[in-house]
């Protein structure tokens, strides 16, 4: 009984639904400010998706917290799906 | 006397990532989840920003607020799995059941709202192939407030990339049924909770996806 003993602290989980919460309000506010310029608003709104699927990837699928290797191996299709969409890019803009 | 031979690793197996095989194998999974779901929106940015003209303005053909709505209900049902987990790690028996229970109620629901909106936006004129003659939406198109020219690409995109989200969390559903019905059973403990903590890895990522579509098929 010793593992329970010591348990896991487990982060914040409400706080980090009160942070998504928060941000999904912000990016529906944010998408219908009509003033604000195109690219601007491109940005605005992918850096708020990015900043909201990091915290569920942190702290909900817990990677702030497991080993380097399995963060190396959840991260690796990541610039592999980043060349994919700049290739595809390439595409229509160069 | 018939003879096996089995294989002998030529060194001693190795720890590699840490962590016990089913929870690898669901990383590995995901790894190629991620790759799935680049190819659907890297298809939907070609389509969209090398597209001859511009796209309806967001909110115009689709319903932006039920869709915040179901955002919200995945991402509770994101906290309510990790209520589970955590309730198993501390082997908390009657908080897993719950929070798993409530995790399953929030996705059905989530489904159930996805096929509302569909019914909605077909019978309003909005389909896989564009915008269907003689609709709601065919005036708004008649009015230039759709663009005509982009009006079946914005259909057939916006169907793959939700229709296959929503059939990853209709699977996520199902397999969580099973996952309760074990933990019914007292099946997982403090000592091993293998199925919850997977089955939660596929669930934050499906919410995880559509944080991502939310922003690109909604907002933009």
């Amino acid at each position: 009984m010793d593992d329970l003993a010591h348990r896991k602290q487990h982060p914040n989980y409400l706080l980090i639904w009160a942070y998504l919460f928060i941000l999904t309000i912000v990016e529906v506010a944010v998408a219908f400010l009509s003033h604000i310029p195109r690219n601007l608003l491109l940005l605005a709104l992918v850096f708020l998706a990015v900043w909201k699927a990091g915290l569920v990837a942190l702290f909900f699928m817990h990677l702030k917290f497991e080993s380097n290797r399995l963060r190396i191996l959840a991260a690796a299709p990541l610039p592999l799906a980043l060349i994919l969409v700049l290739a595809v890019i390439t595409e229509f803009r160069w | 006397m018939a003879h096996v031979a089995v294989m002998e690793p030529p060194v001693a197996a190795e720890h590699g990532a840490g962590v016990y095989n089913e929870k690898l194998g669901m990383w590995i999974f995901l790894g190629s989840e991620v790759m799935f779901f680049t190819a659907l929106i890297g298809s939907y940015i070609i389509l969209r920003f090398g597209a001859p003209g511009e796209w309806a303005r967001p909110g115009v053909v689709l319903n932006v607020p039920i869709t915040a709505f179901n955002t919200f209900l995945l991402i509770c049902s994101s906290v309510s799995m990790v209520k589970a987990y955590a309730a198993v790690v501390d082997g908390d028996q009657q908080k897993l059941k719950l929070w798993l229970l409530l995790t399953i109620l929030a996705g059905a629901s989530f489904v159930g709202v996805q096929v509302y909106e569909y019914t909605h936006l077909v019978h309003r004129g909005f389909l896989p192939s564009g915008i269907r003659e003689g609709s709601e939406l065919a005036e708004l198109v008649a009015q230039g407030t759709i663009p005509e020219a982009t009006a079946s690409i914005y259909g057939s995109t916006f169907y793959i990339m939700t229709g296959f989200h929503g059939f990853h969390v209709t699977c996520g559903v199902v397999s969580m049924i099973w996952v309760y019905l074990k933990a019914l059973r007292g099946g997982y403990s403090a000592t091993d909770y293998r199925g919850v903590e997977v089955i939660g890895l596929y669930w934050h990522f499906v919410d995880l996806v559509w944080i991502i579509l939310f922003t690109i098929v909604y907002l933009v």
